[in-house]
């Protein structure tokens, strides 16, 4: 190979490579049927990591939000009687506060009386593996791994009561 | 009056050892500091941003601002909140320095391609001549010949 064909073989190469990192850097967004991403996380109160893994065998509803988001505010209290009703029962719902300051975060959190796990995403990694292009987003994931389930937007009690309930009821049949 | 002036000299220089940083570090400016970091959420410098998070982030600046923290505090403050991305200018350390080398190290490729292909591309050139050189001055006997027949049939 001459000296000419290894230079535009390189230059090649970095373009290839630019264009191929700037896609794989932003996720696609997800299918119903797609294994759900594990992004590993930090805890929005307390200290240490956590990952959809961790809840493997249960039933999980993902739900990505900020302190900043008024529609957040607006699905926070039916998303908690869903963790009430049937967070003994193999489901949790997990939020993931995305792109939002800690702080604000928790002060959310006291404020709506959340007692589901919360994880923090600062940076919007887990949003952008998850292919969120806003907030809230919510994903019900089986208890495979495998999301069953997503509604962009804020989720309302009657979405909760007719299509997330009996799939939790049910056992995902 | 002279008495005042010692005592508050007296009480500046038992002051001045306490707090040795306060002298020596400037205080930071929300404006330079919103021209330094984005808005995660915007995409955009948080200085040209006006969504509600970037409002929070501009609330959380003002507050670590009064706080007396300093340009660089406050950016520590913010990675932690937002990761390594809400800095508009990537730090000179790290794999972020590849963000300044590789605009470098490609200018200099495509510096020393171009002069590469130049030379060449001169060289090939004088090798074109060399060849004209050993070529005749004229046309060959035979063209000649031709030429003058051709010519003779318009003759008038």
């Amino acid at each position: 190979m001459s000296a000419r064909s290894f230079i535009a073989f390189l230059a090649v190469l970095a373009v290839v490579g630019l264009l191929g990192f700037g896609l794989l850097s932003k996720g696609s967004a997800l299918e119903i049927g797609d294994p759900a991403p594990e992004t590993t996380l930090p805890l929005l109160e307390g200290e240490g990591t956590e990952s959809l893994a961790d809840y493997r065998g249960q039933w999980v509803l993902v739900n990505f939000w900020a302190s900043w988001c008024d529609p957040c505010r607006d699905e926070a209290p039916a998303l908690e009687e869903l963790q009430r009703r049937y967070g003994d029962d193999g489901f949790t719902v997990l939020g993931i506060d995305t792109e939002d300051l800690s702080d604000d975060g928790r002060e959310f959190v006291a404020r709506f009386g959340l007692t589901y796990p919360q994880l923090h995403d600062g940076d919007g990694e887990a949003g952008d593996a998850w292919g969120t292009s806003g907030v809230p987003e919510n994903f019900l994931v089986d208890p495979e791994g495998r999301v069953r389930l997503l509604f962009r937007g804020a989720i309302g009690e009657e979405y909760l009561r007719e299509r997330v309930a009996p799939l939790l009821a049910g056992g995902g049949s | 009056m002279r008495a005042a002036a010692v005592a508050l000299a007296a009480l500046a220089a038992l002051l001045a050892p306490a707090t040795p940083g306060l002298a020596a570090t400037p205080q930071a400016s929300q404006h330079e500091i919103e021209g330094e970091v984005m808005c995660p959420v915007c995409g955009t410098l948080l200085e040209l941003a006006e969504a509600p998070q970037a409002q929070r982030q501009k609330a959380f600046i003002a507050q670590l601002i009064s706080e007396g923290r300093d340009k660089e505090e406050i950016k520590e403050a913010l990675v932690a909140e937002y990761g390594e991305g809400v800095l508009a200018l990537p730090r000179g350390s790290g794999f972020s320095l590849s963000a300044y080398l590789v605009p470098i190290v490609a200018f200099a490729i495509a510096a020393i391609a171009l002069a590469v292909g130049v030379l060449r591309w001169r060289r090939g050139g004088e090798g074109g001549d060399a060849a004209d050189r050993n070529r005749p001055a004229g046309p060959s006997a035979e063209d000649s010949a031709r030429l003058e027949a051709d010519l003779s049939r318009y003759d008038l």
